[in-house]
């Protein structure tokens, strides 16, 4: 068996981002309030779309033998769009349940 | 493309797919409009991740760009979705 060595990390990389999506899927499913579930999708954002890059430049490397980062691009697009995102969202929410009465944040 | 590679890649795609379709019952059940907001956006940083990983099954670049317009599409429609909730309209 002579496995490239570039197969193998894409291989190892890409199974691992699956089980971080999965994880941030179930915490967005299981957490009982809104604030609280909103931290699991950023556990999507960037651990996982990292991997998934990391894995996504070694294998196109590999393959041209010259180094390409276009996957980088995709990170770059990602980090800056995320957070404004969820910052919107957050503030939506608050004023939301703020007008609806509830105490927001809710008591811990 | 070892066959150990396109299993892996045929696992990382069911995961994928299984992540979106339990962020799908989080947007069909709520319970409010702000919940339904994070778990679209949710599916698409998930679409973004999946375009991703059929550029390295098919060894395209092209998966590339679509990669980019969904992360692009998928934050113009949260921003706009966010100012609704905040406002009642998109643009004052």
């Amino acid at each position: 068996m002579d496995i490239p060595w570039h197969e193998v990390v894409v291989a190892a990389l890409l199974p691992t981002s699956g089980a971080v999506v999965l994880s941030a899927a179930f915490g967005l499913l299981r957490l009982p309030d809104f604030f609280l579930r909103m931290h699991a999708p950023a556990l999507a954002a960037t651990l996982a779309a990292w991997i998934v890059a990391f894995a996504s430049i070694v294998h196109v490397s590999a393959r041209t033998g010259e180094p390409s980062l276009r996957a980088v691009l995709v990170i770059v697009l990602l980090s800056i769009t995320v957070p404004v995102t969820t910052m919107m969202l957050a503030r939506a929410a608050l004023f939301r349940q703020r007008l609806a009465g509830d105490p927001s944040p809710p008591p811990l | 493309m070892t066959p150990m590679l396109s299993v892996a890649i045929g696992a990382t795609l069911v995961m994928y797919a299984l992540a979106m379709l339990i962020a799908l019952v989080r947007l069909f059940r709520g319970p409010r409009a702000q919940d339904r907001v994070l778990a679209a956006d949710f599916v698409y940083v998930v679409g973004t991740l999946v375009m991703l990983v059929l550029a390295i099954r098919y060894d395209s670049g092209m998966y590339f760009e679509s990669a980019l317009l969904m992360a692009l599409f998928g934050f113009v429609s949260s921003v706009a979705l966010a100012k609704f909730l905040l406002r009642g309209e998109v643009i004052e």
